[in-house]
């Protein structure tokens, strides 16, 4: 059976997302951003193996990201680094204001034997999807 | 380029109206143009260029204005032309439309009133997007703390020494002190109640603040003198602060043929009454004390009714109006050196206060006898646009049109002033003192104001008669024929031509380089590596304005060696 | 050789004191910048030539190509979007804004993604502020809300707020109380005297209740709030109201969750309301080095911060309408022109599809995903390093950016001004 947890996203600058925002190509930032992080008993009940990844699900859109353990972040709340990980889950609308909700995410977790996307197979696919 | 057939107002020169050729060449009012250009002004009103010698029109302040005032960038939205950038704004019009609005009623340099040292550079920044006119910005000085420290410890040199070197880091032209006290006080939310409150944690008081920034300038030889915001601005009952105020610096004389001291929109000083209640004017005291006392000058302050935003570096009066009117309210403390705020405003005609001060603004200037005295300003925008400029000229040109504006005020502005008394219309001389000659000398801007050999080029020309026209009858064709000038001529090009924009250039800027002996320069240095050192948020090796933000440097010289 | 009190082209703390050690005209050590921006000046891959995408590959080419192209697909467009402009000097702000005017495009910022809704915030409400020294100088308690410097402007703290020692804080740290408000217990929490910890979308109920118990009317307020206990917001409220100098420093938590510019409006009241007690400011912990610069230039030029269409040659502002993210996810723009930022990764994949289909030119002197989707590619020197100009601090202080060492590529600026040079070429053969 697989499990789902239903959780509030919030994505957000890290340190190691920052330090390689300006080399997006770089392995460093896909492996900086291409990540979410889970309350320790969120992960547990998720049954994600050490270095496991997740797939992160909403209306707009899923994507496969690296999970990892947390401290300070509460049940039912992930944070992913801002990037284009987490934004392939982010919806268009912005309030009349021309900002989108990049926290406060509605999001379906589950554990996921799928590999993360590289940044190049990230774009490439959108470009086969053209206009959604 | 010769101005022909024109009836001439030069009031410095003492041409009252006389038909006169007036020369350009060069940029420069000469003997004789050989070019050939001609300008029939037959019929018309010439005078030299319009002066605006206190309007906020660059800088931080002006810009937070207009980021919280999107509501204000909606009015007046002209498209872009093929000459012309696009224009928005009302009280804060963006950079251009401000270039474009003074050539257009005829003048042709504007001062922006107030720069903090740290953020000058954004006014620069500003100024230099302002097109056509030639500008200056004054300096803020009175709570700066190395100013507050040389007053208490009576280190006059020094004190001129920082106020040179301020000059020079800001590339200013003169010296600005608001509230003085008050804007340190205001760091920790507080406010200084007259000239002998001291300011918390300085231990000076505003009355030694002005007379060691009055003796440093006057040492120093500025071309401009202090030009002072008092305290308790705004605030009923406040003339007695103001002529305390100048009572405390009668003694100090000027080094140079102008003012000591010039207290700026006096309109917002002249007030009486325990509180909002009895409210009433005091501008025939005022008035009054200025006729005995030919050392200090003024500016109106005229408030225009309809929509202002106010803006000052008196913070604890901007929270207080935001308090009393429930108005947005943003704030700008600067580390070391001031404060500041932004609150914008309607003026109401049926509103007892706002009708009361539209009338202190014209009592001041109509009851003040010499007009050498005044300058015509609505500290734009805090008492209103500078586009209502005409306006005001046809309230002082017209007793007539000064009655039928009271019938539709509030009847307190009758009660509570002496405007339905005073009988005095400007003449066309007298005009032209306070919006040309009057400033340029206030300012000591010795080729501006006039138009003797060797001034600037600089002549506004309007399709008004003054020997057929009676502006007090006529009052609505002289602030038309204001509004549009028919020529307006900056360095001798034509940028105005029928009321519209012909050409664009960019002026200059104006600001003043004292020198100061080494030693009183060096104690200032050292002074200030401590306090980067210790308090400012950045280094001095990046504070000072550096020379990309200005330039066409028009640099005047002053200074005690 | 040592270059001294180089500022930083990173976040919006614009520090100033960096210094930078060259030899031999390349960057070989940085001393006291954070992680951030060492990581940055010391360089990274760059984007060697100019390039145009023929056949879907993007090949190399002449700057003098890369303009005309870039030149005349602004000029053919109907509804060119020019966007970006945080990670770059005033000078080509300016300049950018001009080539707007001429095209008659949209021109936005990366404050329509980031600290947009502050900025409406204060058209509601104004913004009491100060510069960073005031509050270095003078403040007492640092209230952190939505804000986590220590992973996002990580010297913050040490040279301008909680840990930084001025005129009236001798005693840095330890003479100052930090409460923080966040959804989860962040880096920065960790220094906080008092943490809030509330639920995600809440921030407008906090605040609210927060802005009662400071009227004196917490009794109306329930004894949880939004999953916050009442004790605990009338602790807060206590430490505010005994501040001789507080300051709440607002960060993305508030901007980009639900409420958005209602949220910073309800936090900018609170500071406005404590300023009836006790002296308070407020200030936006603005992300990228100059996003607050672009503000003012537009401000100055056009009347508004951001989202100003000039298609109809008087400027138009109405977020929502106009930003970059309507534009994109309406499909509406039909060229785009990116100076300086990365929609491509920062905007939501769904938003980012309306770059596919349309020409999209970029400027920038590092390669990332909007390389992906552009067709002309022009890299530049990297502002503050290899160009200088002007940027504005999160507290609106202008200061000027310094060149470091000599760069092979054009500045931004030069850039901007060779497209807009042959824009106007282009308009005056027609």
């Amino acid at each position: 059976m697989v499990i789902i947890l239903k959780a509030i996203m919030i994505s957000g600058r890290t340190l190691g997302q920052g330090a390689t925002c300006e080399a997006k190509m770089s392995p460093e930032f896909f492996k900086a951003t291409s990540t979410c992080a889970l309350a320790e008993s969120d992960y547990d009940a998720l049954g994600i193996p050490k270095d496991g990844n997740v797939l992160v699900r909403t209306r707009s859109g899923e994507v496969v990201v690296s999970a990892k353990r947390e401290g300070g972040i509460p049940p039912g709340l992930i944070f992913m680094p801002m990037g284009p990980w987490a934004n392939a889950v982010v919806g268009p609308k912005t309030g009349g204001c021309g900002t989108p909700l990049y926290k406060g995410v509605e999001v379906e977790v589950t554990g996921t034997d799928r590999r993360v996307k590289g940044v190049r197979e990230l774009f490439a696919d959108l470009e086969t999807e053209g206009q959604r | 380029m010769i101005i022909e057939g024109g009836i001439v107002y030069d009031p410095r020169n003492g041409i009252l109206g006389e038909e006169m050729e007036i020369s350009i060449e060069d940029g420069r009012v000469v003997e004789e143009s050989r070019d050939g250009d001609k300008i029939d002004a037959r019929g018309m009103l010439v005078m030299p260029g319009g002066l605006d010698a206190h309007a906020h029109i660059a800088g931080a302040k002006v810009n937070t204005g207009r980021i919280m005032r999107p509501e204000d960038g909606r009015r007046g939205t002209e498209a872009r032309t093929k000459l012309l950038r696009p224009q928005t704004g009302y009280t804060v019009p963006n950079c251009y439309a401000i270039g474009y609005r003074y050539a257009r009623l005829g003048y042709t340099t504007a001062f922006e009133a107030a720069t903090p040292i740290l953020e000058a550079r954004h006014t620069h920044e500003e100024l230099e997007e302002i097109p056509i006119v030639d500008k200056g910005a004054l300096t803020l000085f009175g709570n700066n703390w190395e100013v507050l420290e040389c007053v208490r410890d009576g280190d006059l040199g020094k004190l001129a020494a920082f106020v040179a070197w301020g000059l020079r880091a800001s590339r200013g032209y003169g010296v600005k002190v608001v509230n003085p006290g008050g804007g340190e006080a205001w760091g920790f939310g507080g406010n200084v109640k007259g000239i002998d409150d001291p300011v918390p944690n300085f231990d000076v008081t505003p009355r030694q603040i002005i007379r060691g920034l009055m003796r440093a300038n006057e040492a120093l030889g500025l071309p401009h003198s202090v030009h002072l915001h008092t305290n308790n601005l705004g605030k009923p009952g406040n003339y007695e602060t103001t002529l305390e105020t100048l009572r405390a610096v009668e003694d100090i004389a000027a080094s140079r043929d102008r003012q000591v001291l010039h207290v700026t929109h006096m309109q917002f000083s002249a007030y009486g009454g325990t509180g909002w209640r009895d409210f009433e004017s005091k501008a025939p005291e005022i008035a009054d004390y200025f006729n005995r006392h030919q050392q200090f000058t003024m500016d109106m302050g005229q408030l225009i009714f309809g929509s202002a935003t106010t803006m000052t570096a008196d913070a604890p009066l901007e929270y207080g109006n935001a308090r009393l009117l429930k108005a947005k309210w943003s704030n700008h403390d600067i580390e070391l050196e001031e404060s500041s705020g932004v609150v914008p405003l309607v003026y109401g005609r049926k509103m007892p206060i706002n009708a009361i001060q539209w009338a202190i603004g014209l009592e001041l200037a109509l009851l003040t006898e010499d007009p050498w005295q005044m300058i015509m300003t609505t500290d734009h925008p805090n008492g209103g646009p500078f586009v209502n400029y005409p306006e005001v000229v046809a309230l002082l040109m017209s007793r007539p049109k000064r009655e039928e504006e009271l019938k539709t005020l509030h009847e307190l502005a009758s009660k509570r002033s002496s405007l339905p008394s005073i009988e005095r219309e400007m003449g066309w001389n007298d005009i032209a003192i306070v919006t040309r000659a009057g400033p340029a000398k206030i300012l000591g801007l010795e080729e501006k104001g006039h138009l003797g050999m060797g001034a600037d080029g600089d002549v506004s020309i309007y399709d008004i008669d003054p020997e057929k026209i009676d502006p007090s009858k006529d009052h609505e064709k002289v602030k038309a024929a204001l509004s549009r000038a028919k020529y307006t001529i900056k360095g001798g090009e034509v940028v105005v031509r029928n009321g519209e924009l012909v050409a664009v250039p960019q002026g200059k800027t104006y600001w003043v380089e004292a020198s100061v002996p080494e030693d009183e320069a060096a104690k200032v240095r050292a002074d200030l590596v401590d306090k980067f050192a210790k308090y400012y948020s950045i280094q001095i090796s990046n504070y000072m304005v550096q020379d990309a933000y200005v330039t066409s440097p028009r640099i005047v010289r002053a200074g005690v060696i | 050789m040592i270059a001294e009190d180089v500022l930083c082209p990173f976040c919006g703390c614009l520090c100033d004191d960096i210094k930078v050690e060259v030899e031999e005209g390349k960057i070989v050590g940085v001393k006291r910048a954070c992680r951030l921006g060492s990581s940055k000046i010391l360089g990274h891959e760059r984007t060697t030539a100019p390039m145009i995408r023929v056949d879907g590959e993007l090949l190399e080419t002449t700057y003098e190509e890369a303009y005309d192209q870039a030149a005349q697909i602004l000029k053919e467009a109907k509804r060119p979007l020019l966007y970006g402009w945080c990670s770059t000097v005033c000078e080509t702000a300016k300049l950018g804004i001009l080539l707007a005017e001429e095209v008659g495009g949209v021109v936005d910022s990366t404050a329509t993604v980031c600290h947009g809704p502050s900025i409406i915030g204060i058209e509601e409400k104004g913004m009491a502020g100060a510069t960073l020294g005031q509050i270095k100088n003078r403040a007492d308690l640092i209230v952190f809300w939505g804000a986590n410097p220590a992973e996002a402007h990580p010297r913050h703290t040490v040279r301008y707020s909680s840990n930084a020692r001025g005129m009236f804080t001798p005693d840095g740290r330890g003479g100052r109380k930090v409460i923080v408000v966040d959804v989860r217990e962040t880096r920065t929490a960790k220094n906080a005297d008092k943490f809030i910890l509330i639920k995600p979308g809440t921030d407008y109920e906090v605040l609210s209740a927060l802005r009662m118990i400071v009227q004196g009317k917490g009794e109306i307020v329930p004894e949880t709030v939004a999953g916050v206990a009442k004790s605990d917001l009338e602790e807060a409220a206590a430490m505010m109201l005994a501040a001789k100098f507080g300051v709440v420093l607002i960060g993305l938590g508030l901007t980009h969750s639900r409420g958005r510019y209602k949220n910073v409006d309800n936090a900018l009241s609170l500071v406005a309301d404590l300023n009836g007690f006790t002296k308070f400011v407020v200030m936006a912990m603005r992300g990228h080095y100059n996003v607050a610069g672009f503000g003012q230039v537009c401000a100055w030029s056009t009347g508004f911060p951001m989202a100003v269409d000039l298609s109809r040659g008087a400027p138009y502002f109405n977020p929502g309408e106009t930003a970059a993210c309507d534009l994109l996810a309406k499909r509406e723009a039909d060229a785009m022109m990116v100076v300086a930022a990365d929609p491509a990764s920062n905007f939501p994949r769904a938003t980012v599809g309306g770059m596919v289909e349309i020409p999209v030119i970029q400027i920038d002197p590092f390669p990332n995903p909007t390389t992906l989707l552009a067709d002309v590619v022009i890299p530049t020197a990297v502002c503050g390093i290899e160009a200088e100009g002007t940027a504005y601090r999160m507290d609106g202080l202008s200061l000027r950016m310094k060149k470091v060492v000599d760069s092979p590529y054009p500045t931004d600026e030069e850039a901007v001004r060779e497209i807009l040079d042959r824009v106007r070429r282009l308009s005056d053969d027609n």
